[in-house]
């Protein structure tokens, strides 16, 4: 594919992509509108038509693998189908024209849509409410820490700032307990796949009374169900902390179980992996946090209310609130679609979701199980875990090589090297969106692609050989800092 | 279900093969009483597809929507004129449909057009560098503030009174748990602008709007002066919308600039989801929080682009990492980067100048009616005028015009901060002005 010069290198002086209108109240000198404010004397801004604009970031998007495109089985992202009817609803103007701002009486419409999802996904989480407001998951690990910062401090309890992260854990959790002023204390995984327990009582005995809480993830991050988890939420309530469940996972659990009953106390959910909002190239997504009732003093404000009359309002009213982790009232239009996919569910058929997520996974993992090896050989939930250490040990071949091969098959690559504690990992998660032919024609795929890894290694390791680009020299990018089209002379 | 392939025929064929007799065999290691447990009566009935829209477009109808009245409502949100081209672009599946670029091999659509945004970002503010995006205006500016203690080491900031409550209850809500302690710089009663004589040697950074809360344009030099004297920072939260015709930021010297991208081509939306815009000089590059893309090549020698400086995240530095984000706000940026291609040079001044010169008719008209400016100093599209009733009271008089009122100033009812863009016409001003001359006159009650 031929490369697409900068829309800096696409300007020409003098064109004009958007007519303004020409000023309609009598112009009066800026100079004198604004005396004594420095004004810029250059913008350096392109100058294309509407059409140049169009056809330059159309051509930029050909080169981008999608969901709508194939399958995207990248492992603890749940690349979903993306429902239309969503994007129809974004667009609708009582959601997407609105002012955050305006008087309730206004948007009451708008507000149902908040008040509905805080019931919602509290019934799906199994919690006693919700805040809408975290822009994303880790936004979300972030007030969650904070809500058990507050419930410790109010409690005389200000000196518990220990918390208990396992080592297989996605890297936001230990950098939101750094934000969240907490040291981390990091937590094995036994060889099951599962929180050691030896090891947590030793580290939950060893922090004593500054244990604040513990980040699980459940479904785990090697995509089992953390069968202990009723034992090890005892084993840190007994010590005073409170659990966290790193919701990323929820995809395996949605419509059969919920965090709430496992004894988790706080927990966020990201509506960008669960609940069908498109990751957008990186975002934005919306990353509610689901709290027990001791928990609700501290909320962020405002939540949403109905009152008596059936009127839909903002409270403000938290004496004991720990503030705002967000501007207004959360990713909004993300919330309006997560409204939707569950509308279309509803309680009748909410628990397909979890089922096909969960049997597509496992299917994957014994049938691909017969030509990679799976890493913990139990049932898995939503996802399925793979270590090409043997294959590497074999052939040479590492799992970044196998991974960039998938994309010549037409593929995205599955998630790798997370997490950390499974050697040269491959992490697959097949969603509930997936069907069973497009399922079995990427273990396929994958099976020709380890008999490549005997006959024919350079393919493998000099792969990809069909996309836009080959593989890119990020060495040189981190050393030669080229971060912005510099300005023409 | 509309969206799941599986036939029970499938189904029953994949159980056999994982060896299984029921889809409950693969949940068997969730307790039993945790399933026992799982109750989803509080949900809604499963909805048709047709029912399903019918009830999305009965839910947004029930609401007085930017398109069927005039706002004059801003505050950190505005009506900004949205070019369809963004809209064309952001909802193609190629970008909304993909993941972050960790792949970029088959991610260089995202990857250049993040490029292409840092760019653009870099000149409008006139800094050296800029991130990829933050969740919104208010995180980011945390983020700023938490990133000039790093660097300063010094573990007190200074932010003005007219700092926008939101960012302030944001900011604050981060700085508490890191022990990071807060003073403001007061505001001056007559000119509305910040007072910058408070900083000391203890301060990380003094934080300005700009414009502030009250929409009046700062002098950014004296405070970047001021900080210097001490050995601090200037950080600055500002309106991209502004920076159509005021000076950057950059050549005054600040040394870190945040701000609300929502203007620069993405809806109102209700406040959500929002662009953070985060920019610095280079010398900071390292303590940025966030995804950063560079340009390089690829094995054939072709330009391309990927993530870099990835040691700073948190997927690699984990508890150390500049900061905890992860998802940002890609497809944001993307339509900041179209808006800003096809507004252009000439389309983006025009859009700013049209914002001075509209709101300042608008505050002449006012005045010319009775209805006087609290603060004397320069403004750009925003200004707050004290009302001859409660300003509830005149915004239910302005609905019934199809105009949605400013915003009541928390504390102060008979204040209101008024937004004017480019989109309003002569005859809405002409009419907001009206009914505020009606509350003059004392014909409303
Ligand atoms: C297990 C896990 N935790 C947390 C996160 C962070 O979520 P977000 O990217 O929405 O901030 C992710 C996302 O990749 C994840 O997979």
């Amino acid at each position: 594919m031929s490369t697409e010069p900068t829309i800096f290198e696409k300007s020409r002086s003098g064109r004009v992509g958007v007519q303004m209108p020409t000023c309609d109240v009598p112009v009066v000198d800026i100079q004198d509108l604004l005396p004594g404010v420095a004004l810029r004397t250059s913008l350096p801004l392109p100058e294309l038509t509407e059409g140049d604009v169009m056809r330059h970031f159309l051509r930029i998007s050909q080169k981008n693998y999608c969901v709508d495109k194939g399958f995207y089985p990248l492992g603890s992202c749940t690349m979903k189908y993306n429902p239309k009817i969503n994007d129809v609803a974004v667009q609708m103007p009582g959601f997407a024209r609105v002012h955050p701002f305006q008087p309730e009486e206004t948007v009451q419409g708008t507000l149902q849509v908040l008040f509905d999802m805080q019931n919602w996904l509290s019934a799906i989480l199994g919690m006693d409410a919700v805040s809408l407001q975290p822009a994303a998951g880790a936004h979300g690990e972030l007030l969650g820490l904070m809500l058990i910062r507050a419930y410790h401090v109010s409690r005389g309890d200000a000196h518990r700032n220990l918390v208990l992260v396992p080592t297989a854990a996605h890297g936001t959790n230990p950098a939101s307990a750094a934000r969240c002023g907490y040291k981390t204390v990091p937590i094995n995984t036994d060889e099951r796949g599962l929180t050691c327990i030896d090891d947590l009582k030793r580290q939950i005995a060893a922090c004593g009374d500054n244990l604040a809480g513990m980040m699980l993830t459940n479904p785990n991050t090697v995509g089992l169900f953390e069968e202990d988890i009723c034992l090890i939420c005892d084993l840190v309530h007994a010590a005073g902390g409170q659990m966290y469940c790193d919701g990323a996972n929820m995809n395996a659990l949605v419509g059969t179980a919920r965090p709430g009953d496992m004894g988790f106390d706080v927990m966020h959910v990201n509506l960008h992996k669960t609940f069908s909002v498109p990751h957008g190239g990186g975002g934005p997504g919306s990353g509610p946090v689901g709290i027990k009732a001791h928990l609700a003093p501290f909320l962020p404000v405002p939540v949403v209310v109905k009152d008596d009359e059936g009127v839909y309002r903002l409270n403000y009213d938290l004496p004991q609130t720990i503030g705002k982790v967000g501007p207004y009232y959360g990713a909004y239009l993300a919330v309006v679609r997560a409204w939707a996919y569950i509308a279309h569910f509803g309680k009748q058929n909410i628990h397909m979701i979890s089922e096909d997520a969960v049997l597509n996974a496992n299917y994957l993992r014994v049938e691909l199980g017969k030509t990679i090896d799976i890493a913990y050989d139990r049932i898995c939930m939503h996802e399925a875990v793979f270590s090409l250490k043997n294959l590497k040990a074999q052939t040479g071949i590492k799992a970044l090589e196998v991974a960039k091969r998938i994309i010549d098959y037409g593929y995205h690559p599955p998630t790798m090297y997370f997490p950390l504690i499974v050697p040269e990992c491959l992490m697959i998660e097949p969603t509930e969106t997936e069907s069973l032919e497009t399922i079995n024609d990427f273990i396929q795929a994958m099976e020709k692609i380890v008999a490549e890894c005997f006959t024919d290694p350079e393919t493998v390791k000099s792969a990809p050989h069909t996309a836009p680009v080959g593989r890119i020299d990020e060495a040189t990018a981190a050393r030669n800092l080229d971060l912005s089209w510099p300005l023409e002379a | 279900m509309s969206y799941l392939p599986n036939t029970d025929a499938e189904r029953g064929k994949m159980l056999a093969a994982i060896g299984v007799n029921n889809i409950k065999d693969l949940f068997v290691h969730i307790p039993q009483a945790v399933q026992d447990a799982a109750d989803y009566s509080g949900l809604t009935d499963s909805l048709d597809d047709l029912t399903l829209q019918r009830k999305l477009i009965a839910m947004s109808s029930n609401a007085a929507d930017l398109n069927s009245n005039a706002c004059f409502l801003g505050a950190g949100i505005y009506d900004h004129f949205i070019p369809p081209v963004v809209g064309s672009v952001c909802n193609r599946s190629e970008f909304y449909t993909a993941y972050t670029p960790y792949q970029p091999e088959v991610s260089q659509g995202v990857l250049q057009s993040i490029y292409e945004f840092q760019s653009l970002i870099t000149r409008l503010t006139g800094m050296d560098v800029a991130n990829a995006s933050m969740y919104d205006g208010a995180t980011a500016l945390a983020e700023a503030v938490i990133m000039s203690c790093d660097l300063t080491k010094r573990r007190s900031v200074v932010l003005p009174a007219n700092l926008h409550p939101s960012l302030r209850s944001v900011v604050e809500t981060y700085l508490d748990p890191l022990g990071i302690s807060i003073r403001t710089a007061a505001q001056n009663q007559e000119t509305g602008a910040t007072e910058i004589d408070t900083l000391t040697e203890n301060d990380a950074c003094i934080v300005l709007q700009q414009p502030n809360f009250h929409g009046v344009i700062e002098d950014l030099g004296a405070a970047v002066a001021a900080a210097k004297a001490v050995g601090a920072q200037t950080v600055v939260s500002v309106d991209p919308m502004s920076l159509g015709i005021l000076e950057t930021p950059g050549s005054l010297g600040v040394d870190i600039v945040v701000g609300e991208g929502q203007g620069l081509g993405c809806f109102p939306a209700f406040g959500g989801p929002l662009l953070g815009l985060f920019a610095c000089k280079k010398e900071y590059i390292r303590r940025i929080p966030g995804r950063i893309v560079g340009g390089s090549v690829d094995t054939s020698g072709r330009r391309a682009y990927t993530m870099t400086l990835r040691t700073r995240e948190q997927d690699i530095r984990r508890d150390t990492a500049t900061s905890n984000i992860c998802t940002n706000q890609a497809l944001f940026a993307l339509a900041a980067t179209v808006y800003l291609s096809v507004m252009g040079k000439q389309g983006f001044k025009d859009a700013s100048t049209l914002c001075v010169q509209k709101s300042h008719y608008l505050a002449a008209k006012l005045a010319a009616a009775g209805v006087a400016q609290r603060f004397s100093g320069p403004f750009f599209k925003e200004f707050v005028i004290t009302c001859p009733a409660p300003v509830v009271d005149i915004n239910k008089a302005l609905l019934e015009k199809k105009i949605i009122g400013g915003l009541p100033l928390p504390g102060a009812p008979n204040e209101m901060l008024v937004c004017v863009t480019e989109q309003r016409t002569k005859e809405e001003l002409d009419s907001f002005v009206d009914v505020l001359a009606s509350f003059v006159k004392g014909e409303v009650a």
